[in-house]
């Protein structure tokens, strides 16, 4: 092994777990509130989805260069390549949460207004247990694309294993590109398990 | 509480669902509702705990109309048997029966006696069906579920839609045992629906018959036996 190859490794890898967590942590915090608002105005709901879905449509190494002339949120780093994630990630988690929400079961709702619940008794009570299970998939599918879009975030100074990667590409050197990818195939693996075994505990009832 | 339909219309589009309805339940009475499958029984219920509201006309509620009432409120005082059922599927039984206690903050071992006392009442042995989920139950059973639940939290005004529709003729014929009663020592005011013209002429005080969203008879069941309106007379026919 080549000297210092191994910190730097350890270094880039918690370096990708930061950046993809903060991430994924703005876009549950933006998709799962707007996923719940857009599952009770459904005149809102074609829209937002269809942007969502835009914006996952752009190629992701096209949307960290569009993100780079935006003021504030824009320029070469590692803000500009969150901001970037978060977008990629909004799509499955707001898709997930309006149709977890929108599954419950009608003659339930209208039971639980019938006994009396308030819209919020109703979304907390009922809702978002019973699409519990729904929404962490959402999550989990939006977490392992990430780790793996969040890669090509070194292209624009974000930081993580596309570091190495990039930097074995240029040099043709294939130990280098593989000491990034992986890693980063590892933890999209372990995210994938360990989401997964969340969704089985956190299901309101196992089937 | 008493419940009045005053001149109430419902319309989809251009169908009347509910055509003036005008119909009063008086304070301990039980008004059962009769009428063929689409002929309006359920929306007229959903009227009177504002699940529903009409196009026309004013339902009211303890002489308040519905519209002026705090929804919640008063669908908290009205326990509603819904023709679905509808249990909460992530709760268990004892914790369905006992959900409008709880919003309402009784105390934990109180609403623990209640949740026994009840599923009692109905026929569930409390200590084998109590920690079940809905869907560990048989369809009769959630039904019976439903049932405690309505009556959990002492409401003064019940709402019944088909509430014994998918039990065996044995337990339902206990069950309507156990509604009388209800009925003779609480003297509570219901509303009931149900397309069986023997349940109708058992269970209540007076029978409204509903014809394609119109009221087309209104009598008690002694005079509704004796009833010459063509509608009356087919479900009469059914006692035969
Ligand atoms: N949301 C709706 N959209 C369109 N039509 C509806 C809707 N809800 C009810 N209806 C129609 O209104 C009519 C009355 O329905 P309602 O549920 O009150 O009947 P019901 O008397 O309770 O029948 P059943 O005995 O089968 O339960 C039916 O013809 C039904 O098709
Ligand atoms: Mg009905």
């Amino acid at each position: 092994m080549r000297p210092g190859l191994f910190d730097e490794l350890l270094e880039l890898t918690l370096d990708h777990i930061w950046l993809c967590s903060l991430a994924m942590l703005f876009a549950v915090l933006i998709a799962v509130p707007l996923g719940i608002l857009i599952s009770r105005r459904v005149s809102l709901q074609a829209p937002v989805l269809a942007f969502a879905n835009v914006l996952q449509t752009i190629p992701s190494l096209a949307l960290f260069g569009f993100l780079i002339p935006i003021p504030v949120i824009g320029g070469i780093g590692r803000r500009t390549a969150i901001v970037a994630l978060i977008l990629f990630a909004l799509l499955p988690i707001l898709r997930n949460t309006v149709v977890g929400i929108q599954s419950v079961d009608a003659a339930v709702r209208e039971s639980a207004l019938a006994m009396g619940l308030s819209p919020w008794q109703l979304l907390t009570m009922v809702e978002l247990p019973l699409s519990v299970r729904s929404i962490l998939t959402g999550i989990r599918i939006a977490t392992v694309t990430t780790i793996g879009t969040a890669t090509i975030a070194a292209a624009i100074g974000g930081g993580g294993l596309g570091v190495f990667i990039f930097r074995g590409v240029a040099s043709v050197d294939t130990t280098l590109i593989l000491a990034g990818a992986v890693p980063a195939a590892l933890l999209a693996l372990a995210a994938d398990w360990g989401l997964g075994w969340i969704e089985q505990k956190l299901s309101p009832f196992s089937s | 509480m008493t419940v009045e339909y005053r001149d109430v219309c419902y319309r989809i589009g251009d169908r009347m669902i509910l055509d003036h309805l005008n119909l009063r339940v008086e304070e301990g009475e039980t008004l059962v509702l009769l009428g063929r499958s689409g002929s309006g029984k359920t929306t007229a219920l959903k009227m009177a705990n504002s699940l529903i509201s009409s196009t026309s006309g004013t339902v009211l509620v303890d002489g308040k109309p519905t519209t002026g009432w705090d929804p919640v409120r008063l669908r908290r005082s009205i326990g509603y048997v819904i023709q679905d059922v509808g249990l909460f599927p992530h709760y268990t039984v004892q914790r369905n029966v006992g959900l409008v206690p709880e919003l309402e903050g009784w105390p934990a071992d109180r609403i623990a006696a209640r949740t026994e006392e009840l599923l009692d009442k109905v026929g569930l042995d409390p200590g084998l069906y109590g920690p079940r989920y809905p869907r560990q139950l048989s369809g009769g059973q959630r039904q019976r579920v439903g049932v405690a639940r309505a009556l959990a939290a002492d409401p003064s005004l019940l709402l019944f839609d088909e509430p014994f529709g998918a039990l065996d003729p044995v337990t339902r014929v206990e069950l309507q045992r156990q509604f009388l009663e209800l009925r003779r020592t609480f003297g509570k005011t219901s509303l009931f629906v149900t397309h069986d013209v023997h349940e109708a002429l058992k269970l209540g005080s007076r029978i409204a018959l509903l014809s394609e969203g119109r009221l087309v008879q209104d009598l008690p069941p002694a005079e509704f036996l004796k009833s010459s309106h063509p509608e009356a007379r087919a479900f009469l026919e059914c006692l035969n």
